[in-house]
Parts: structure tokens; sequence; C-alpha cells
């Protein structure tokens, strides 16, 4: 209905303009154009950019401090707040540059408009001024790149062995994780072994895989380093966790990585932004199809790293939620997969399920 | 070069312009439909571009309409979307990616490369370096039919019931090359593979027209250093277009592969609709490389004909030279350079090598100093002029406003660290939509009611022309602007909706506004289609030189005819910006005024330049083709 009114409004507008052009076109042609007319239309434009450049300005500016809460978004891992940093000292440059670009120009505007007996400046070059403003730009620019590279450095530089390792799977249209276990190794997986109840694709015959385990929620420590490992099993997505400045596309075929340092668990950042139901999100940020939008993953940061190690012990591991998959494991291997995965030993029925099985082959 | 001389000596006797239509004894089909005319290829380029640029218009409000009031009940657009729209009045997900796909692909390609460059290049390089037609008209005419037949593709995707191509303009694979990812991924993806390809086809007949005619048919005394920048703009763009379309024809070949023969280009380990792939070892990386191995030097193909249209109507209404001549072509060819070795900015977080990201940054950031330079020699050029504002000029002004607001935050996505943050939000779309999709498009509009003209022998209403272009402005700077507080929010673009994330719950305001604003935009748009078509029939009648400019084109009959000049082609003695020159007459001097003609207004050395004049009519023996 809005819209309704709106392009009715905008019809009518046209309407009206057209009569006033009407009008207008022949009033100058029983008049005939003067050079008083055409001047003052050249005044008012002027007067309009001195305007808009004052209007505009103040606008900006008002609206940056006055909702600086309600697009500023709280930053909770290290170098997210390196990067933040780095934001704002080139808003700060651009800004103090642009500003100033733009007064200047709009004043040239206003100042210089046609007058008729004035002539322009016949003013073609001055090496002076213009080796100024290459230098000036290349000196400040160089200054900024240096600092965001050594940023860039450090963020992308491997992360510690003893980082937390966290796989992250993107497909159509939710992302899963998946925790390495207590080996803290995330074991094999292939695509091709990927079916209805093994999403991962885990290779089951590597025992790195038997401790691993799933699940629809990403928990993370505060306070140390963590290892995304991030891959697709469809098409292009992205994991994109705001809060974090941590972004990376995930690529079916090959393995991402982005490491980080969360500063703010979950609870932290309820207290600090005064919002109880407060809770990280991850969302996909490279377009994969329809539900592209729809990609919300659920994050939460544990207060400690032993909270995150009692959440992690709490998992069941995937092979123990799955136990028919014991018989894609060699025969010999199975008793220590069981084991490792958890599988309590007195429910030997699985165990003898799988062994059937054998058999039967 | 044994060329083109197009009718020399069927034109001379016609002094009277309205003649110009019985000049040649074509008919309707070879006038108007397959001319080998520059003006006429130039104005079909034009008038497809605009039909391009209002379909690609509508779209944008289409998305924004979603975007801006997710409640509305859109069922009144029923009679135009059918089936798109979902029961309850709403766009389909999978349809709003389709509208913002072709619309990036309409705008970019077929508004602001064929329709810009197709129409200016076409139109100003003959006319203004003196030649009576392209090199090869023939090329010339099969390049706008390449590119009509193109049009037409694309424009019946549009249509498909599985829709148009819908995985963005960049089409990713493997979204793009696997149709069960999405319906867009089927036919609607193979015609825009096809449309593209003819379209790259058409892009290189014109580019290779406009590079060879630049350089042998400029007119006696017409040296490089005397070109207005107009041409030197074109003549670099069209030297981009041939270095780097290509490589997007290779890419989208690689695709077809994929796509139809069970190639493995850019597929590897791919689980798709319950069903492992065959496909392993290609990179869906190697796509993005070759992609924007085109993508960025195609901002600049959309830019720069934009900046060398500003360059001249900047300076023919500011009655002052261009500031820094030299730095502004210096500029432009070291933007041209540079735009091959950006690419992979666009593709910091896609699991490329980091220390590629290093380089990329530092190489995209050196590129801000030339584009800083021309912003800096667009402002000098106002200081102390005596600025008439034209339609055009407003418009110019318009550009270069957007050039510093869409330009200064390049700086934050260049920089690899800062863009990790920012990478696919809205603050890169803010930051492209000024700095290349609405400066360019500001170009475009300040070259038509500059060159109208010219082109039909009328005026256009200046009136209409400043309501429009203050609606366009502001409407702009009001769709734009609040983005980048979005995108600063952390909003990732091509969502059909925020509402599954707290995180992304808030600007509601403000998309409401944007999209307000890009209605009012869009329709301030018909103010312009209005005084066209109007002018084309019922404008004043427009004299010989409108804007009192120095440039060749208005040497020209008020209606050219095929071959422009009726008489000799005039030959050029200056440079084409000696405006208000210390004591001369009038505050402007043609180029085909000899410095013999001038003698209170030249400088030291140009005295000295007028014994050459007398010798041979030409300053230097360069120029070799009219006879």
């Amino acid at each position: 209905m809005l819209t309704l009114i709106i392009v009715f409004g905008v019809l009518l507008v046209l309407g009206i303009l057209y009569f006033i052009f009407r009008i207008g076109n022949l009033v100058s042609l029983v008049k005939g154009k003067n050079e008083e007319e055409s001047s003052s239309a050249n005044a008012v434009n002027a007067y309009l950019f001195l305007l808009f450049m004052i209007v505009g300005l103040v606008a900006f500016f008002w609206y940056s401090f006055a909702h600086f809460d309600g697009y500023n978004l709280p930053v909770a891992s290290e170098h997210g707040e390196v990067t933040d940093y780095l934001f704002w000292v080139t808003m700060a440059v651009s800004v103090v540059a642009f500003t100033l670009i733009f007064i200047v120009m709009f004043w040239f505007t206003f100042k210089y408009r046609y007058e008729k007996d004035r002539k322009a400046a016949f003013f073609a070059d001055n090496h002076k001024l213009e080796i100024v403003w290459t230098v000036v730009p290349a000196v400040v620019l160089a200054l900024l790149i240096f600092s965001g590279l050594r940023a860039w450095d450090d963020i992308t530089d491997e992360a510690s062995k003893d980082a937390v390792v966290v796989e992250v799977i993107g497909q159509q249209f939710l992302w899963t994780a998946r925790y390495p276990g207590k080996d803290n190794l995330l074991g094999k997986h292939n695509y091709k072994m990927i079916d209805a109840s093994n999403e991962f694709g885990l290779d089951l015959s590597e025992e790195n895989t038997w401790d691993d385990f799933k699940s629809l929620e990403l928990h993370l420590p505060k306070g140390k380093e963590i290892k995304l490992v991030i891959r697709a099993k469809d098409v292009l997505h992205s994991v994109f966790l705001p809060h974090f400045r941590v972004k990376m596309d995930a690529v079916p075929g090959m393995h991402t990585t982005f490491k980080f340092i969360v500063t703010k668990s979950t609870a932290d950042m309820r207290a600090e932004t005064g919002n109880p139901n407060f809770n990280y999100e991850m969302a996909c940020a490279e377009i994969c199809g329809r539900g592209h939008f729809s990609m919300r993953f659920p994050v939460f940061v544990h207060d400690s790293v032993e909270d995150y190690e009692n959440w992690l012990k709490s998992q069941e591991t995937w092979l123990k939620q799955n136990p028919d998959y014991l018989k894609r494991i060699p025969a010999e291997k199975r008793e220590a997969a069981i084991v490792k995965s958890g599988i309590p030993a007195d429910s030997k029925e699985a165990i003898q399920n799988a062994a059937v099985t054998v058999t039967l082959n | 070069m044994a060329t083109i001389d197009i009718h020399p000596q069927t034109s001379t006797h016609h002094h009277d312009d309205h003649a110009h239509e019985h000049e040649h004894h074509g008919n309707f089909w070879t006038n108007y439909v397959f001319s080998e005319d520059h003006k006429v290829i130039a104005k079909q380029f034009l008038i497809t571009g605009m039909a391009w640029a209002l379909i690609g218009g509508v779209l944008s409000v289409l998305f924004r309409l979603q975007l801006g009031f997710p409640d509305a009940d859109l069922s009144w657009l029923k009679p135009i979307l059918g089936g798109w729209l979902t029961p309850e009045g709403k766009i389909d997900p999978e349809f709003y990616l389709a509208l913002v796909t072709m619309h990036g692909t309409i705008m970019v390609f077929f508004v602001l490369t064929a329709g810009l460059s197709g129409t200016f290049s076409n139109f100003l390089i003959p006319l203004q370096i003196g030649a009576r037609d392209m090199a090869s008209g023939f090329m010339n005419m099969l390049s706008y039919w390449f590119f009509f037949l193109s049009s037409v593709i694309m424009f019946v995707s549009l249509f498909l019931s599985t829709g148009p191509a819908s995985g963005g303009w960049v089409i990713y694979p493997p979204l793009s090359a696997l149709p069960q990812a999405m319906q867009g991924s089927g036919l609607g993806m193979t015609l825009w593979l096809v449309a593209m390809a003819i379209f790259i086809a058409s892009s290189l007949l014109g580019s290779i027209n406009y590079i060879s005619t630049v350089i042998n048919m400029r007119t006696q005394g017409m040296s490089f250093t005397r070109l207005p920048l107009t041409i030197w703009a074109f003549f670099f763009t069209a030297i981009i277009g041939i270095l780097s379309f290509p490589v997007l024809f290779a890419a989208a070949l690689l695709l077809i592969f994929d796509r139809s023969f069970g190639t493995s280009f850019y597929l590897s380990d791919i689980y798709i609709g319950g069903e492992a792939l065959p496909n392993q070892g290609g990179s869906p990386i190697l796509f993005q490389h070759l992609f924007w191995f085109l993508g960025h030097p195609e901002v600049y193909i959309v830019l720069l004909p934009a900046l060398g249209i500003t360059s001249e109507i900047i300076a023919t209404n500011s009655r002052k030279p261009i500031f820094g001549y030299k730095a502004m072509v210096g500029s432009m060819l070291f933007i041209a350079i540079l735009s091959f070795v950006v690419w992979a900015h666009h593709m910091f977080v896609t699991g490329m090598n980091p220390f590629l990201g290093s380089i990329f940054t530092l190489l995209t950031l050196i590129i801000a100093v030339p584009s800083a330079v021309k912003i800096f020699n667009y402002v000098t050029t106002l200081w102390k002029g005596n600025i008439r504002f034209t339609s055009a000029m407003l418009f110019s002004i318009g550009l270069v406003s957007f050039f510093l607001t869409g330009g200064i935050t390049g700086i934050f996505l260049g920089n690899s660290a800062v863009d990790i943050q920012l990478h696919d939000t809205y603050f890169v779309v803010a930051h492209f939509h000024l700095v290349m999709g609405s400066a360019s498009f500001f170009g475009m509009v300040a070259g038509v009611y500059h060159w109208f003209p010219k082109m039909f022998g009328r005026m256009m209403d200046e009136r209409l022309g400043y309501v429009h272009f203050w609606f366009t402005f502001l409407g702009v700077y009001l769709v734009f602007f609040p983005m980048h507080y979005i995108g600063i929010a952390g909003f990732p673009r091509r969502y059909y909706s925020w509402t599954n994330f707290e995180t992304f719950s808030g600007f509601a305001d403000l998309n409401m506004l944007v999209s307000v604003a890009a209605i009012f935009t869009l329709f301030a748009q018909f103010i312009f289609l209005f005084n066209f078509i109007y002018s084309i029939f019922r404008g004043k009648a427009a004299p010989a030189n409108p804007w009192e400019s120095n440039t060749l084109e208005w040497t020209t009959p008020r209606n050219p005819g095929h071959g422009n000049w009726p008489g000799e082609i005039p030959t050029v003695y200056r440079w084409p910006y000696d405006y208000s020159k210390p004591g001369a007459k009038e505050d402007f001097i043609p180029q085909h005024i000899p410095y013999s003609e001038t003698p209170e207004s030249n400088l030291p050395h140009e005295n000295e330049l007028i014994k050459l004049e007398l010798n041979n009519g030409s300053i230097n023996g360069e120029n070799k083709t009219h006879h």
C-alpha cells in the first residue's frame, strides 16, 4: 500500500512538472531567453551546491556520532582489536581528507560561479603543487599499508601447535562443526564416504576419526588460540564471525584456516551489552543459493578453558552415536576404536553386531 | 594507411545541413539499422544502453522493495513477476538472487561498458580527432549487432521458467556450475555464458576499432599531445578491454566445459543432492583469479571513459584549461597499467595464499595515488574558473563528488587486514556503487547532456536537466551513503532478509530509507527520459557551438552527415584547452584556429610555431591520412 502511494505521488509530481515545463517553455518563447535568467539559474545551482555541502556534512557527522552504538559492532577477539584500530585510524585520515576536499570543492563551485565580466584564470599546471599532492597521499597510504600488512602477517601466520582445532563445514544451507576429540587431531575424511549419517565423510579406517564429534553449535574457549579449519561440501560458503572480525571462505576441495583468540565470553558480552539474551552468531558471507541468508550457526564462548574442556568431555563421539559404522573399521582395529570412541566396553552388543556383519561378508 | 576517406567528394557541395539525409542514397535499413556511420552506431549503443539501464534500475527497485519493506504484500506485482511471488506476496528468495545477479550483470556490462564506451567512443573518437569515420565501419557495425544479439539472449534469459543466472554477477563456481545447486544455474546460466561470449566479441571489435582509429586517423596537426582527454580515456579503455576481456572469455569457456562436458577445472570434492560428484582436482579459486583478471580492469573500463568525458566538460564549463593535462594523461596511463595487477584484492579471504594478499594490498593502495591526483586536478580546474552550470557540468561535478566519496573507502577495502571484516558486506556495496556505478553513470549522463546537440541537432531542456540532476544526486547519496553504516555493522550482501540473525536485527529504518531513495531516484530518471525524447523532436535548434567549446566536433555542421565534415577536415593547431587565455578576445580558442590568427594571446613558444604553420599547415609531419 505504501509503495502504491509512493508510486502515485511520484506520478503526480511528474505530471505537475510536465505542466510547469510546458508553461515555462511557452513563457520563454514569448519573452525570449535573456542573460539574466540563465545567470540566475546558475546562481541557484551554485547556492544549492553550497547548501548540499553544509547539510551533507552536518548530517554525516551528526549521524556518525549520534548513532555510533547502532553501527559499531562490539569486538571480541585479539586481532579484531588490531584491525578495528586500523579501521578507525584509516577512518580518521580519510574523514579529514574527505571533509577538506569536499568543502574546498563545493566552495569553489560556489565562489567561482559564472559572472559575466570575470575571466577565468589561465592556470594550466604547477609542478610544485602536483608533486605535493602526489607525494602526500603516497606517504600517508604507505604508512597505512605497512601497519595493515604487519597486522595481516600476524593474522595469517601459522597457528601455534597447541591451538584448539575446530573444523567448520558449510553446506547448503547449514553449518556443522567437527571437534577433534581428546587427541586434538581431526581424522581424515573423504567426500566420497559421505552418506546420510556420515555427513562428515569420515574415513573410519583412520584412528584419528574415532574420537571426533559433531556439534550443531560452535563452542569456543575464551583466551586460548583457536584454529578454525574450514571446508565446504557443495558450493562456496564463507565463515563470518562478525564479533570476532573473522571471515574466511569455505571452498569445496580444499581446507582454509583462520586463527584467532576470543577475548570475551558469551557471559562477558551479555554483561557488556546489557542484553541478557545476547548470543554470538556465525553467518555465511558468500552467496551459496536460495538459503544463503539463513545459514545461522549459534556460537557459544565459554568463560574459561576449563569450562570449555568440561563441555568437550560431556560430548559423545560421533562413532559412539553411530555404532553401526564400527563395521567399516577393519576387525583388528575395532577393539581400539571402541575404546577410543568411548563406547561402553560392556555393551558387547554393538561389537557382536559388527562381528556378525563381517563374517557374513 | 590506405583508408577510409568516406565520400569526401559527395559531401563537399552540401553546405545546407538539412541536405545530409540525401547525401547517401541508402535506404532506411542502411541509414538507420545496418549503418556503418559511427554516429548512428553510437546512438544505437546509447538507446540500447538506456533501455538496459531502465531494466537494471527496475530490477534493483524490486529487490530494494524486499529489503526495505520485508513485510509488504507485493501481490500487486503479480502481473509482472507471476510465479516468482510466494503465496504470501513476497519475492521468492531464489528470484531475489536472480534480481541481484541480473542487476549487476546488466549495469556493469550492458550499461556502463557497452552503453558508455560504445556510445561515446564511437561518437567522439572520429569527431574529436578529425576523422571521417572509424577505421572499419563494417566491424563497428558488427560490434553493435553482436552487442544487440547478446542483449537479446540476456533479455530472453529473464523470462525462463527456471529464472536467469542467479549466482551473483561474479558467477563463482561451483554454484554457477551446478544446476542442482540452484535453479538459475541451469538454462539461465547457459544463456548468460552465451550472451557474455558474444558480448566479449562485440567489445573486442569495438576496441580494436577505437585503437586503430586513434592511432592512424588523426587529422593534420592532431598530435597525441593535442588529443582531448576524452580521446585519451577512450584509447586507454580500449587497450584495457582488449587485454582483459579475452581472459573472461577463457574463464567462461572453461566454465562451459565444466558445466556441459564433465571437465573439472573449477570443481573438486563436491557432494550435492545426496550424490558425490566425480570431479576432482579442480579449483574454484582458479575461476576467481581469471574472473577478476577481467573484473578489476573492468572497473576502469567503466570508469575511465566517464573520467575522460567529465575532464572535457569541467574544463569547458569552468572556462579554464584542465589543470595538469599531462598529469591527467599520466595518471590514466598509470591506472590502466596498475588495473592489471590488483585483481586479487577481491580475494583476500577466499583461501588464496595470504602472501599474495600482502602483494595485492601494496599494489592496490598504489593505485589510489593517481586516483587522488585526478581528484585534485578536477578541483583545481574549478578554482578561479568562471563556472557555467549546464546540466552536463552539474553531473560532472556530481561525478567528482561520488569519485571522492566512494574512492576514499577503497583505502579501507584495499588494506587486507581491514578488509577481513568489510569483505562482502554493505560497505563494499556502498564503495563500488559510488565510485564505479554512480560515478560512471553520471559521466554517461553528463556526456548525453553535453553532446546531445551534436547527436540530434537540438538542445535538451536545461531546467529539466537541473531537476534531474538534483533529484538524482541527492537520491544516489541517500541510497548509498547509509550503506556504509550498514556495512560497518557487518550486514552481509546478497541477503534476502536479515531477520534470522540477532546481530543483523537493526537498521530497518535505514534500509527503508535506502529503498525509498532508490525508488525516488529511479523515477527521477523518467524526467531525463522525457527530456531526451521530447528534445529529439521538439528541442530548441542547437547553435553550431552551444558550449563555446574548443574541440573539433563543434566545427561540423549542425547535423553532420556520414563523413562528418562537408569539406576538408579542419587542421589542428593547438591543444584543446585554450580557455580564457590572457589577451584573447573570447574566452575560448578552438583547436582549428592557427596561432598566426591569435598573436594577441600567443605565449612566446607558440609564436615560434607560426612559421611552421605557414610552411605546411601542420607542426609535425606525423599525420598522413587525409587527402
